[in-house]
């Protein structure tokens, strides 16, 4: 197989936006599976709702396009009642961190064998741009017309914290980095938690000041800090800001799994 | 050899779980189906199936989902309060036509209302809880035999028509112990694969498709968005989602007659009793009682679909009479269906009517 055989072609053109940053993770997360080597019909994606869920139905495998917030509960089915099926989840910060928050931080004490890619652009994308759980403070949304007021969500140190076996965190400008991320999360048994933070032009980006796509993307990057970095700062005693965020490989462990194939 | 047991309703309902080939439980504790969770998680392992306990009853409906379309048979136990909970993925599965059997050993609400009281006031939510238009196929056990036995036939009946099959029991019959006859062997009928080269949502004569079963090389696209026959979303198309929802309905609809199962007692009785459930055990005694064939009787195991026809067998009778611990839902049922009286006998608070409140029943003249 190549990596293009991967989509289903019948579906094409896409929903998303001019400019969006979902499909850039997609090719990343299908760039990587295509170097495992791995069967399409031993291969399911499944999402909740949102851009980001939408994923699954581009895709040739089987794939399960459930109820919002649900998915890593319709995949621990899966997965538990055939060990043998590779499970890759798509979901966004709506899905994942607001109305399935119970099912992530379990999915993530299971440590149930699967790979999760979190698409985090910061808003409710599909429903037209109201505030999320990682809607930055201060930030711009049709729901939080102020200015958010509530802290956001760091959903990697949610998902270290509640027990996964792999975390990491790129944008969608660190195509490479995150193709590489996919790759040993696919790889590591139990499960793997990769969030790629990436712009959304439509509905985040025009209401806070990011007049051009690669305006936020610039942002994205200027605004991400490696881990090395960070620790290093951190020992030096150096201040960092509240709207930075930490990328890298955050954690690789291996705790005892569920549903891993034997 | 058949074998006799003293067994529980609740373990009884596991034990024709397992012998159905259920292959995958998930649940979430609560009173009064615990005992179904518990007995399957010490037997199921053992049998190579699998047992998870989720984090609440919305998670516990999806996994059963999700191990449905691994071809696994799957099944969930709750009452009340997890009932509401799984409402949102049983109108997934209806949309998906994924099998599954919802076991709900009912109880006295709304609300959290009485965990360790019986009643049916959920007999209404499992027809028409989640939200749009969709059809399922619901059963009443009466005896920890039927407890058994539907419960098994609740898993033919999934695969067979591909949708959430509800097993409607109550704390009265969930928790009562008696004697239990077990057969040799439950009948499996299987669940149709879908053939290769057939669309994954193509129904057939019987406005059912195949099953696509993941990891069959189907490359099957499941959303509860409308979808064609592909399997792909269609939203905006107002024709593919009337046929859609329209082939929901009627898929099991039409096939009202060959689902009910009920029995037809003193059919020439001019006043019957209609029941289902716990309340059955009333109505047998008060015939019993009378020992003549005056009064007529009902009994439903099936109630969704509606066994309407069933009514049609009692060729005088001038009234129904419908015990229901509940305030009457089955009973407006019964009125769509009929021109004569039908008297709603309900009892909440959790005791079974006592057979001379059905008794006096019969004596009012009206």
């Amino acid at each position: 197989m190549t990596y293009e055989d991967w989509f289903r072609k019948d579906r094409l053109p896409h929903i998303y936006c001019a400019g969006c940053g979902n499909g850039t993770i997609i090719n990343c997360t299908l760039a990587a599976i295509d170097q495992m080597n791995w069967n399409k019909d031993e291969t399911v994606f499944i999402s909740g709702i949102g851009c980001s869920s939408r994923a699954p139905g581009y895709i040739v495998t089987d794939s399960l396009h459930t109820t919002h917030g649900r998915a890593l509960a319709f995949a621990t089915g899966v997965k538990l009642a055939n060990p043998k099926l590779n499970v890759v989840i798509f979901t966004g910060d709506g899905d994942l961190a607001a109305i399935g928050g119970n099912h992530f931080i379990h999915a993530c004490r299971r440590n149930i064998d699967i790979t999760v890619i979190c698409m985090n652009n910061q808003i409710y994308g599909m429903t037209g741009g109201q505030g999320s759980p990682t809607t930055p403070k201060g930030c711009f949304s049709t729901t939080t017309p102020y200015g958010s007021a509530e802290s956001p969500f760091d959903l990697c140190e949610l998902a270290i914290a509640a027990g996964a076996n792999y975390v990491a965190r790129w944008t969608s400008y660190h195509v490479k980095e995150l193709e590489k991320a996919v790759k040993v999360g696919l790889e590591t048994p139990g499960f793997s938690f990769i969030e790629a933070m990436t712009q959304c032009p439509t509905n985040f980006g025009r209401r806070n000041k990011f007049k051009e796509v690669l305006d936020q993307v610039e942002a994205l990057k200027t605004h991400a800090l490696l881990k090395a970095k960070r620790d290093r700062m951190i020992e030096q005693g150096e201040n960092i800001p509240d709207d930075f965020f930490i990328i890298g490989e955050l954690i690789r462990r291996n705790r005892p799994a569920m549903g891993v194939k034997t | 050899m058949t074998k006799i047991e003293f067994w529980q309703g609740n373990t009884a309902c596991a034990e024709g779980a397992l012998a159905a080939g259920c292959q995958f439980f998930a649940g979430y504790p609560i009173t009064p189906s615990t005992e179904v969770a518990e007995h399957i998680a010490a037997k199921l392992p053992k049998r190579n199936g699998v047992f998870v306990q989720m984090e609440d009853e919305i998670a516990s409906m999806a996994a059963i989902i999700g191990a449905s379309w691994t071809g696994a048979r799957a099944m969930t136990s709750t009452s009340g309060p997890g009932f509401s909970l799984m409402m949102e993925n049983i109108g997934f599965a209806a949309m998906t036509e994924t099998p599954c059997v919802i076991v709900n050993v009912q109880r006295g609400g709304p609300s959290t209302g009485q965990p360790t009281m019986a009643a049916q006031g959920d007999m209404m939510q499992c027809r028409f809880g989640s939200h749009g238009d969709y059809s399922i196929i619901a059963l009443a056990p009466a005896t920890v035999q039927e407890m058994y036995e539907l419960t098994a036939k609740s898993f033919n009946l999934a695969d067979q028509y591909r949708v959430p099959v509800f097993l409607m029991a109550d704390e009265i019959v969930g928790h009562m112990r008696e004697r239990i006859t077990l057969p040799d062997k439950i009948e499996q009928v299987p669940r149709r694969e879908l053939e290769k080269g057939v669309l994954p949502f193509h129904p057939n004569e019987n406005l059912i498709p195949g099953f696509a079963t993941f990891g069959k090389g189907h490359g099957v696209h499941v959303t509860g968005l409308t979808h064609d026959e592909r399997g792909y979303p269609c939203t905006t198309n107002p024709n593919v989602h009337a046929h859609l929802v329209k082939r929901l309905v009627d898929k099991i609809e039409n096939a009202r007659t060959a689902i009910a199962d009920y029995d037809v007692i003193n059919p020439d009785a001019e006043k019957v009793f209609v029941s289902y459930g716990a309340p059955v055990r009333t109505v047998q005694q008060v015939l019993h009682d009378r020992n003549t064939e005056d009064i007529g009787f009902l009994r439903l195991r099936t109630i969704w679909p509606f066994a309407e026809d069933a009514l049609k067998k009692f060729k005088n009778v001038r009234e129904f009479l419908v015990p229901e611990l509940n305030m009457g839902q089955i009973a407006r049922e019964i009125e769509r269906h009929v021109n004569v009286p039908v008297i709603s006998l309900p009892k909440l608070g959790g005791d079974l009517h006592l057979p001379e409140e059905l008794e006096a029943a019969l004596v009012v003249n009206r």
